[in-house]
C-alpha cells in the first residue's frame, strides 16, 4: 500500500473526515481559516482544529453578503456555512488576520449559525514588548473563553500535552520538507501536498503517528539519484488548488520547500520546554515565519524569503497568492525586488475563484521553467 | 433620459461663503508643509485615523497621504497615478490611495507637484490594515522611521487588554517623537492642544447637526470639502476659528431657509467615502430629483469619539477614542450608527458607496442595509464605485441607479412626478 494513502483518504473529502471523527470520538471540531489559530488551545481543548481554505462549491448564497472584490477563501467559507456545509462545526475561532477576515468574522457571526464564536484579537506588531504582553493576555482569554466554548477545563497539563504534540508534528513535518529539501524525488508533489493539507485537518495525534511512520520508512530507502526539475521555491498565501506542487511537477519544476499560510509557514516556530505556558505558546506566534498582515520590522519578510530560497538552493521562486489578497499583493513588488538582487527570478501566479483557469496557470508555469 | 434641474433663482446665496477661506487655510498648509525643511521645521506623514495631536504639540507638520489621494481623486488624476502603480507590479485590486500615493511618490505627481519628503511615518491601522502595508512600502522608500499605533479590532467589545496595549504604545509614540524630534515632549502643550482637538471636534459635530434643519443648509457633498481641516490639523487654534465662522453661516442659513437643494425633498444618509472625481456630479443627479444628501458615516467619524475623549485627561483618553471609530467596531455596531443617523437627520432613504478601496467600510454594507431596512423601513441604493480610481465607475449604468432609486422612493412617499 501507498505510505501516504492515508493523507490522501483524509485530503479525498475532509469535511466527510470531520464528520467521521466527531462520531467516532464524541468530540468537537473548531473551525479557523488561518494560521494565527491557537492550534495548542484547540488541541488542548480536547477539540479538531479544522483548518478551512475555501469553498467547495460555487457560490450561490455569499453574494448576498460580500461583495465580488473579496478573496475567495472568504467568500468560499462563508458560502459553505450558509449552506449547511459546515454543519458539522461546533464553534469557530476567528484569530486577527486581515481586513477581509476581520469582516467575515463579523457577517460570519451574525449569519452563519456554525456554533460558538471566538474572536481572538491578536496584535498586529510582533515586535514590541507591550504586543509581546497584549498577545500573552489575548491567548490566555482565549483559553478561558474556549473552556466556556467546550464546556470543559484546559489545565496546564493538557496545555503541556497539546505543546508536545504540536511540537513533535512541526518537527515531522520539517523533517519531512528537509528530506525533500535534499532529494525532491523522494517524496512526490502529490503526496506532499496531501500531507500538508491534511495536517491541517486530521486528529493530530493519529497525524503525528501517521508522519512519524512515513518518516521512519522514507529514511530505510535508498538515496534516490539526482532529482530531475528545476528547484522552485513556493511563497506565498492560501493555496487553494487541489496540487499545487504536483501541477509545477508536471512542467519540468521540483518544489524544494514552500513559503504558504496553508504550508511551511505554519510549521515554523517551536514552542518552549519550560516557562510558563501561555507566555511560551505566544511567544511561539510572536516568532513563527511571518505572515504578511503582520508587522515585525519593514523587510522582515524579505530578509526571511532571502534566506529560505538561499538555503533551499533554488533557482526561482513562484508566487501563488488569491486573487483580492491585500496583504501578499502589497508584498509581492518589493520580496521580487529583494530576489532579483540574489539573482533569483520570479512568477506571479494569481489565483481566481473559478479553478477553469489551471489550463494558463501550467503554461505560465512551464514558460517560466523553461527559462530557468 | 436624465432629469432636469429647475432653475435655480438662489444660486449665488446658495454658495458657502466659507468655502474660499478653507481654500486659503489649505494652500498656506501645503505650502508650510513644502518647506518644512527650509524652516527647520519636520514633516511627518500620518494616517486619516492617526492621533496628530502630538505631532502638532512637538511642531511637526503632520501631512496626509489620503487627504493628498481625495485631491488627486478630485483633479482627476487618480486612474492614471494607479496605472503607474500597476506597471511597479501592485495589483489593481489593492486600495486606490495607496496605488496613488506609491506612484505618486516616484515621480512628484498629483496637483501640489508632489508632497514633500517625510522625515518620519506615523501609522494607525484603525482605519484598516492597509495602511500598514502602504506604510511599510513608504518607509523602505523613504528610508525613514515608521510607528506604528496598532489598535485591534472591536468586534463586540473595547477590552481591558486592547486599552492597556494602546496607553503602552501611545507612551511610545512619545518617546519615538522625542528622539526622532531631539527634544522632549511639552506634556502641558500637549493637554492644550488636546483641549482644542476636542474642542474643534465638537464644532465639527455641531456643523454637521445643522444639517438636521429643513432644509439641510448643507449637504455631505459640502462636508467632504469642509472635512479637510478637522483631518489634517485637528488640535490647532485654525481649525477652531475655521468651524466657528462655518458654524455661524450655517445658522444664517437656517435662519433664512437657504437649502444646500434649492427644492429638498427628499433627504438622504450617503455611507462610506466620497467617490471623489465625481462629487459635483453626484450632487447634481440627485439635486435634480429634489433630493439632498443630509449626512454620512465618514464625515462624521471624525467627531465620533467625543463621548470617549476627556478635556481633562486627552492623553489618557486617547486609546478608547483612537479604538472605537466607526471602521474599527463590528457590521452590527456600524449598522446601530447608521440607524442613529437615519432617525436624527430624518433621512428617506439610505445611499450606499460600495467601495472596491476600502475594505473594513465595504464588506458588511449588504448586511447593514439589510438590518437598517428591516428596522427602518426605508429603500437603499448601492452604488458600485471607487473612491479614486475612475477606471471603476460606470457613469450611465449608475445614472439609471440613482434615477430608479428617485423613483421608487418618490412612489413611496406618494410624490407626483
Amino acid at each position: 500500500m501507498d505510505m501516504f494513502q492515508t493523507f490522501h483518504d483524509v485530503c479525498a473529502d475532509p469535511n466527510d473526515y470531520a464528520r467521521r471523527w466527531k462520531a467516532a470520538t464524541g468530540g468537537k471540531v473548531v473551525g479557523t481559516l488561518c494560521s494565527y489559530a491557537p492550534e495548542e488551545l484547540i488541541l488542548a481543548g480536547g477539540a479538531l482544529g479544522f483548518r478551512i481554505i475555501g469553498g467547495s462549491s460555487a457560490i450561490s448564497k455569499a453574494d448576498a453578503h460580500l461583495q465580488s472584490y473579496s478573496c475567495s477563501l472568504i467568500r468560499g467559507a462563508l458560502d459553505d456555512a450558509l449552506n449547511g456545509r459546515l454543519d458539522f462545526l461546533d464553534g469557530m475561532i476567528f484569530p486577527h488576520t486581515c481586513d477581509s477576515i476581520q469582516r467575515l468574522s463579523d457577517i460570519w457571526r451574525l449569519n452563519a449559525g456554525t456554533g460558538f464564536h471566538l474572536d481572538v484579537v491578536l496584535p498586529v506588531k510582533l515586535n514590541t514588548e507591550s504586543a509581546r504582553d497584549y498577545m500573552i493576555a489575548v491567548m490566555g482569554k482565549a483559553r478561558v473563553e474556549l473552556e466556556k466554548a467546550l464546556n470543559r477545563q484546559i489545565t496546564d497539563d493538557d496545555l503541556q500535552q497539546a505543546i508536545q504534540t504540536c511540537n513533535g508534528i512541526r518537527a515531522a513535518m520539517l523533517k519531512l520538507y528537509q528530506i525533500r529539501q535534499a532529494s525532491p524525488g523522494r517524496v512526490a508533489g502529490r503526496p506532499m501536498h496531501a500531507i500538508t493539507r491534511a495536517s491541517m485537518i486530521m486528529d493530530r495525534h493519529d497525524l503525528l503517528e501517521a508522519l512519524t511512520g512515513v518518516i521512519a520508512q522514507l529514511e530505510k530507502q535508498p538515496a534516490p539519484g539526482a532529482a530531475s526539475g528545476k528547484r522552485i521555491l513556493i511563497s506565498g498565501g492560501v493555496c487553494n488548488l487541489p496540487d499545487i506542487y504536483g501541477l509545477i511537477e508536471s512542467c519540468g519544476g521540483s518544489v524544494v520547500w514552500d513559503d504558504l499560510c496553508t504550508g511551511s509557514r505554519q510549521l515554523t516556530g517551536p514552542i518552549a520546554a519550560d516557562g510558563d505556558r501561555m507566555a511560551a505558546i505566544a511567544d511561539r506566534y510572536l516568532s513563527r515565519a511571518i505572515c504578511p498582515a503582520k508587522h515585525a520590522g519593514v523587510t522582515a519578510r524579505g530578509d526571511e524569503l532571502v534566506k529560505l530560497a538561499r538555503d533551499s538552493k533554488c533557482q526561482g521562486v513562484i508566487f501563488v497568492f488569491l486573487k483580492f489578497c491585500d496583504p501578499h499583493a502589497f508584498d509581492y513588488p518589493y520580496l521580487k525586488k529583494m530576489l532579483a538582487a540574489q539573482g533569483i527570478p520570479c512568477l506571479l501566479l494569481e489565483l481566481e475563484e473559478q479553478i477553469a483557469a489551471q489550463g494558463q496557470l501550467r503554461t505560465r508555469c512551464e514558460a517560466f521553467l523553461e527559462m530557468l | 433620459m436624465s432629469t432636469q434641474s429647475p432653475p435655480d433663482h438662489d444660486k449665488a446665496r446658495r454658495k458657502i461663503k466659507a468655502v474660499k477661506k478653507m481654500k486659503d487655510i489649505m494652500m498656506l498648509y501645503y505650502i508650510d508643509a513644502k518647506t518644512a525643511d527650509q524652516n527647520g521645521k519636520k514633516v511627518a506623514w500620518i494616517t486619516s485615523g492617526g492621533p496628530v495631536e502630538p505631532l502638532i504639540a512637538m511642531d511637526v507638520i503632520p501631512v496626509y497621504p489620503e487627504n493628498h489621494g481625495a485631491m488627486i481623486g478630485a483633479s482627476k488624476m487618480g486612474a492614471d497615478l494607479c496605472e503607474k502603480a500597476e506597471a511597479m507590479g501592485y495589483a489593481r485590486n489593492l486600495c486606490s490611495y495607496a496605488r496613488c500615493d506609491i506612484a505618486c511618490a516616484t515621480v512628484n505627481g498629483g496637483p501640489i507637484g508632489g508632497l514633500p519628503k517625510p522625515d518620519m511615518l506615523i501609522c494607525c491601522n484603525n482605519i484598516c490594515g492597509t495602511v500598514l502595508k502602504w506604510y511599510e512600502v513608504q518607509a523602505r522608500f523613504f528610508g525613514v522611521p515608521l510607528f506604528i499605533l496598532d489598535t485591534p479590532f472591536n468586534h463586540t467589545d473595547y477590552t481591558t487588554e486592547a486599552h492597556q496595549y494602546i496607553q503602552r504604545q501611545l507612551q511610545e509614540y512619545i518617546v519615538f517623537l522625542e528622539t526622532h524630534c531631539g527634544r522632549k515632549m511639552d506634556h502641558d502643550r500637549l493637554a492644550e492642544v488636546g483641549r482644542l482637538s476636542i474642542a474643534g471636534q465638537r464644532l465639527w459635530q455641531q456643523v454637521l447637526d445643522m444639517a438636521a434643519n429643513r432644509p439641510a443648509p448643507m449637504s455631505a457633498f459640502d462636508a467632504f470639502f469642509h472635512l479637510s481641516l478637522i483631518v489634517t490639523l485637528r488640535g490647532t487654534q485654525t481649525v477652531v476659528d475655521y468651524y466657528t465662522e462655518l458654524l455661524d453661516e450655517m445658522k444664517t442659513r437656517v435662519a433664512e431657509g437657504i437649502g444646500a437643494v434649492p427644492a429638498e425633498r427628499y433627504r438622504l444618509l450617503w455611507d462610506n467615502l466620497p467617490i471623489w472625481f465625481r462629487t459635483r456630479w453626484l450632487s447634481e443627479r440627485f439635486g435634480a430629483h429634489g433630493a439632498c444628501l443630509v449626512a454620512d458615516t465618514y464625515t462624521s467619524s471624525w467627531a465620533g469619539s467625543l463621548k470617549y475623549l476627556d478635556e481633562d485627561d486627552f492623553l489618557g483618553s486617547m486609546a478608547e477614542g483612537y479604538s472605537r471609530i466607526y471602521i474599527n467596531i463590528g457590521t452590527d455596531q456600524m449598522a446601530e450608527r447608521v440607524i442613529e443617523m437615519v432617525q436624527k437627520y430624518g433621512a428617506d432613504g439610505l445611499v450606499l458607496h460600495s467601495n472596491r478601496s476600502c475594505k473594513p467600510y465595504s464588506l458588511g454594507q449588504y448586511d447593514i442595509q439589510r438590518i437598517v431596512q428591516q428596522q427602518m423601513g426605508i429603500p437603499a441604493l448601492l452604488i458600485e464605485a471607487d473612491m479614486n480610481d475612475a477606471r471603476n465607475f460606470s457613469e450611465g449604468q449608475i445614472e439609471t441607479r440613482i434615477d430608479a432609486f428617485m423613483e421608487i422612493l418618490k412612489a413611496g412617499k406618494g410624490a407626483v412626478c
